[in-house]
């Protein structure tokens, strides 16, 4: 009985420091969302109107130039914008990291460790501090300010990550699998896409996420090298909210509903990818 | 019609050359077993003739046809994986039938192949599951299945045994050699296990070292290996060798272990060995029998005087283990009684049925 209500009180313990941290972890956001349905007028209250007492879409409306008074911000197009970003560095990510993954697990060649490696140091820089280099070589290629030039960027951050998560789960993957599959009449490339990729692909999701997830938020960057519509961010567009001296929250946090909503739908959609362990089975582990 | 040929094949690693020009000639239907230590580039040669290692020389020819450049979907093989290599997202009968979707067979002929197939193996019940809710013995049967269905050529198998319990081994080994006799099809068969080797082949290829050491049936290999390699390899427990000389005692040439210890050279190995060479003396363990046991040795006996360590009871027989002139060696003993460590038992030695071997080269001297 004892070790019954042990188990029972630590189960409970168990809950209440998960609700903490989920509080502290998901307040912030909750309150976001919250005031970007909001009026002004409730938002900036003293004392502060805890429980919402009108909501509405009027925020929404006014960002994106509908309504009574609007605001002179670009939204559409710099969601288009981050759209394309994203979704096309994530795409090129993902195609060179499956590529390099692939082959960093399957083949042996001269020198692979050191360029696995190498790879990985990439990453230990931060972003930020190549912004001058960047911003310099950007400049006299023409690339400022373009949709391209950001797409160049994002891909380059990503393609560590990628091939490196997807190396992990080709590995996973026993070799006799294609092996089998070419004795049973694959050619290479077949067994690849027929035996291989279905069972990397929670792999590939998980990479293409997380790709597209740094493109679609990454500020620092985007934020020096994006200057007009043609390729400014949702994130770079947030500070139009700021001016000099005021800050218009609730347009603020309207849009920041819009940069977390995709990503959000994103992630409900290839969940179920998520859930790794799908090779086991197949062969005795 | 499907035999193998292998031709002065190499195949290199780098510069690390891991088997150094075999030759083989496989008969069609025939069901040959490479057996060897590991490392001894058998799981190689089984790989070159399925494809999936390129050969760095010589030629392999499969029902009359070079194959060197030809990928694996083109040999007209299957094989079945140590680890079975299911496809763990589809179902049994996904996996059985795979390769004949892959070749764009009609829906009902898969369908056909795939329940025979089914039939054969005894899997009727499980077509609908993932590999992951099958038993060990299930999925060996089911890639065994996935082998069949295509009626290939020839049949590859990569020490598919070794994932298995003791006791469902000894059952699906005579499994795949009633699979053998139904579906009768040249089958080339790797495992590191002699008895496996003993029980399913038609013949022998005993490997070592990237080099073949000895082809032949079971008991051609058993009773007359060509080394003490071959010798200590095949049949359980492994031959006993004991180093000596061949010295003249009493007008006869004798095996001297030591100063006082030896046996006479067998009449029929007389004529092959010489006064001063030195040789190693083989023989098995059913060769070395408690004097006055029931089985009657023929031909020619030696006496031996030995003290037993430990006895092994295993019913219908007993293994005795024992020293003779400074190596341990095993003895049987059949209608086992219960034997002490300590007791000192005479034994009868079956000269007509030992070996010698020239101690430098190893090689038997039966030629």
């Amino acid at each position: 009985m004892a070790s019954k209500t042990k188990k029972q009180i630590g189960k409970v313990a168990n809950w209440i420091l998960t609700f903490v941290l989920m509080l502290v972890i998901g307040l912030p956001g909750l309150w976001v969302v919250l005031t970007a349905f909001r009026p002004n007028r409730e938002i900036l209250a003293k004392p502060a109107i805890w429980i919402p007492e009108k909501l509405s879409l009027d925020n929404f409306g006014k960002i994106f130039g509908y309504g009574v008074d609007q605001i002179a911000i670009p939204v559409p197009s710099y969601f288009a914008n981050s759209l394309i970003i994203s979704l096309t560095s994530t795409a090129i990510a993902l195609l060179i990291g499956m590529s390099g993954g692939y082959a960093f697990a399957r083949f042996r060649f001269k020198r692979k460790n050191g360029y696995f490696l190498a790879l990985m140091l990439s990453r230990t820089v931060p972003g930020i501090a190549l912004s001058l280099p960047i911003f310099m070589v950007w400049s006299r290629l023409g690339l400022i300010d373009t949709k391209m030039g950001m797409i160049i960027i994002y891909v380059a951050l990503n393609i560590p990550f990628t091939i490196w998560l997807i190396d992990g789960f080709f590995r996973q993957i026993p070799k006799e699998m294609s092996e089998a599959a070419q004795v049973d009449g694959c050619t290479r490339w077949q067994a690849f896409w027929k035996i291989e990729f279905p069972l990397a692909k929670s792999g590939v999701a998980s990479a293409g996420i997380f790709a597209f997830l740094t493109s679609w938020n990454e500020y620092a960057l985007a934020s020096q090298l994006t200057r007009s519509t043609d390729s400014k961010t949702l994130p770079v567009g947030l500070m139009d909210f700021t001016a000099q001296f005021t800050i218009d929250w609730a347009g603020m946090s309207a849009m920041a509903v819009i940069i977390i909503v995709p990503a959000l739908i994103l992630t409900f959609l290839v969940q179920k990818h998520l859930i790794a362990g799908l090779t086991f089975g197949g062969v005795k582990g | 019609m499907a035999e193998i040929l292998l031709k002065d094949v190499v195949k290199n690693y780098g510069k690390l050359e891991v088997v150094h020009g075999i030759n083989l000639f496989i008969e069609h239907n025939e069901f040959v077993v490479l057996v060897g230590p590991s490392g001894c580039g058998k799981s190689t040669t089984l790989r070159m003739i399925a494809g999936l290692e390129d050969i760095t020389g010589g030629e392999i020819s499969i029902g009359g046809t070079v194959v060197n450049d030809f990928a694996p979907r083109k040999r007209d093989i299957s094989m079945v994986f140590q680890n079975y290599a299911l496809y763990p997202h589809m179902s049994v009968r996904e996996n059985l039938g795979f390769g004949l979707k892959i070749a764009k067979q009609p829906k009902d002929v898969i369908e056909e192949r795939v329940n025979e197939a089914a039939v054969i193996l005894n899997i009727e019940d499980l077509m609908d599951r993932t590999p992951a809710e099958l038993s060990g013995g299930q999925r060996q049967r089911v890639a065994m299945g996935r082998a069949i269905v295509r009626h290939p050529q020839v049949f590859l198998f990569d020490e598919p045994l070794s994932n298995l319990d003791a006791k469902l081994r000894v059952q699906m080994r005579t499994e795949i050699k009633r699979l053998h006799q139904k579906v009768k099809t040249t089958i080339v068969y790797v495992t590191h296990d002699q008895v496996e080797a003993m029980t399913m082949a038609d013949r022998i290829v005993v490997m070592k070292d990237g080099h073949i050491e000895q082809v032949g049936s079971p008991l051609e290999v058993f009773e007359r290996p060509v080394d003490t390699f071959v010798a200590s390899f095949i049949g359980s427990p492994p031959m006993n060798l004991i180093p000596g000389e061949v010295v003249m005692r009493d007008g006869r040439l004798h095996v001297a272990f030591n100063a006082d210890q030896s046996v006479p050279v067998p009449a029929s190995l007389a004529d092959k060995t010489t006064e001063g060479q030195k040789v190693i003396f083989g023989f098995r363990a059913d060769d070395l029998m408690p004097d006055g046991h029931a089985v009657p040795i023929m031909g020619e006996a030696s006496g031996l005087r030995l003290t037993v360590d430990i006895a092994e009871p295993l019913g219908t027989e007993t293994l005795l283990f024992c020293q003779f002139a400074g190596v341990d060696i095993q003895a049987k003993m059949y209608n086992p009684r219960m034997v002490k460590p300590g007791e000192v038992m005479d034994f009868k030695c079956a000269l007509d049925k030992t070996h010698l071997f020239d101690a430098a080269s190893g090689k038997s001297l039966r030629g």
